[in-house]
């Protein structure tokens, strides 16, 4: 699939802001709970201590 | 030469096994999710009808998949725990539990966003997006559920007959979903059948799938090495541990 | 045993008896929400006669819902529930009998007085027979349901808005079928395979849920 250009990439044939809102949402959902494991696990250790 | 199928079953040494395969799988999770990815951006072709925005899909149908994989997983375990009285299962069914509700909403995210491009309206009362809200609300009432009840015993039980439960009304559910929509919709509005999927799709889609599969196991590993700190904190090994990390 | 459950049974009768003010609550609520539609969405005809068996339906499940945070908790409060676990008869069959007890003052009362309200919805007769039919199975299985979620949520804080959104989803398919009932003789395909359905849904409900209930109770109990 040759895009051609940045610009096609991101503009997704015009449905950019759905495909894109898609991707980044889950995206920073994962993280976000990636990060919000890792306090857990310190506070986990610090109640320990 | 015989197997201890219960050496892992007692936290203490499960802890450092779960710590290496979430490890192992979130390597796994990042390899496979750029694979999916290259296949559902630069390999697959633009769809006829929808344009770009079916791109979606790759994410959409794999985190509903894992949605409802996640639930029968974290029944299991449940059941397990209900059955053995063993503390690991119900430590594992707590787990599960945020990452399923995670890929639900996932799954309605991006589902009204491919709604919008594809039919016009931010949400459409279609069987499975109908059936993935309740589940949604299953997730949140199984970890309402268990945050209400002080003692972890009590909290894994309940909990544990909450999801069997909720996993025998899954398919009454999806069954009696499809059929109100089936009588009040005239076309039948299905976000996932593509009349003809080209190979390609399809191959993104089940690469993704194992993506987020990967990425579960270890989101869910991890949190149950945290259940297990904040559970065993008395323990021996716990402080050991936390000796440790310092 | 029989003679068990009948005791149950008649103590429960007669504990509603003395606190009729816990049976005029959930009727009073049937007939304000069922009241509030109209009120809410315009009084044309018309529409009204569409929605009045999805109306009726919700406002008795938020109804029984109500209802339901009574099932176990006054026993549980002075000791009686364990009283009952300890005794001779299965505790699934007493819990059936306290969920029967239960219908019968907080669902019957419902499916009797929806004829009158149905009359403020223009609801025509043969209907009007499918929705009253329909809430006749359909109420037996939410109190059923709702003897799970009740049993689970003993004793917690919060209990009253946690057990509505545990059972909530459950009660789904129940409410698709039975509103679903009147819709189908509405449209001329005729409620029979909506009401077999509930049938069937009592007979599996009335099967398991005072097991999974009692199973529930020793959980929250012990």
């Amino acid at each position: 699939m040759n895009w051609g250009s940045w610009e096609n990439f991101l503009a997704m044939g015009g449905y950019g802001l759905y495909v894109w809102g898609s991707y980044l949402v889950t995206l920073v959902l994962m993280v976000v709970e990636l990060g919000l494991l890792a306090r857990r696990k310190s506070n986990a250790i610090g109640r320990i201590r | 030469m015989s197997i201890n199928w219960f050496k892992y079953s007692s936290p203490q040494t499960f802890f450092p096994l779960a710590g290496r395969l979430a490890l192992g799988f979130g390597a796994l999770a990042v390899l496979a999710c750029a694979a999916g990815l290259y296949l559902g951006f630069f390999v697959a072709p633009t769809d006829a009808q929808q344009g770009e925005s079916y791109r979606i899909i790759f994410i959409h149908v794999p985190a509903a998949w894992m949605s409802m994989f996640l639930y029968v997983v974290m029944a299991f375990w449940a059941g397990l725990g209900l059955a053995f009285n063993t503390r690991l299962s119900g430590m594992m069914a707590s787990a599960i539990a945020p990452t399923g509700a995670l890929f639900t909403f996932i799954a309605l995210w991006t589902g009204s966003l491919w709604g919008k491009p594809a039919w016009g309206t931010w949400w459409v009362w279609d069987a499975r997006l109908t059936s993935e809200l309740i589940l949604l609300f299953l997730y949140f009432g199984f970890m309402a559920l268990q945050a209400a009840i002080d003692d972890p015993r009590r909290a894994d039980k309940a909990g544990a007959l909450l999801a069997l439960v909720g996993v025998v009304n899954v398919p009454i559910i999806y069954f009696s979903v499809k059929w109100w929509n089936t009588l009040h919709q005239g076309a039948s509005v299905s976000l996932t059948k593509a009349p003809t999927m080209a190979a390609t799709m399809l191959a993104g889609m089940l690469v993704m799938s194992f993506a987020f599969w990967f990425y579960s196991i270890a989101a869910v590993l991890l949190r149950a090495r945290c259940i297990m700190l904040e559970r065993e904190r008395s323990s021996d090994w716990a402080a050991q541990y936390a000796r440790g990390a310092a | 045993m029989v003679a068990a459950l009948r005791c149950v049974i008649v103590r429960d009768l007669r504990l509603a008896a003395r606190r009729s003010s816990d049976v005029m609550t959930v009727v009073l609520f049937f007939v304000i929400v069922v009241s509030l539609f109209p009120l809410g969405i315009g009084a044309e005809p018309k529409l009204l006669r569409t929605v009045a068996p999805g109306v009726l339906w919700v406002a008795a499940l938020l109804a029984s819902m109500l209802a339901l945070g009574r099932m176990f908790a006054a026993d549980h409060a002075d000791g009686t529930l364990e009283q009952m676990m300890l005794g001779a008869t299965p505790l699934g069959l007493v819990v059936a009998a306290r969920v029967f007890a239960h219908w019968l003052v907080s669902g019957l009362p419902l499916v009797l007085i929806s004829p009158v309200l149905a009359l403020q919805f223009d609801l025509s007769q043969e209907l009007l027979g499918v929705v009253v039919l329909s809430l006749a199975l359909g109420t037996p299985v939410l109190s059923l349901i709702g003897a799970i979620g009740a049993a689970l949520t003993l004793g917690l804080r919060g209990a009253g808005t946690l057990l509505s959104l545990l059972v909530l989803p459950l009660y789904v398919p129940v409410l698709i079928i039975g509103a679903g009932a009147a819709e189908a003789a509405a449209s001329g395909l005729g409620g029979h395979a909506q009401l077999l359905l509930l049938g069937a849904m009592l007979i599996f409900a009335g099967a398991f849920a005072p097991w999974a209930a009692a199973v529930a109770l020793r959980i929250s109990v012990e």
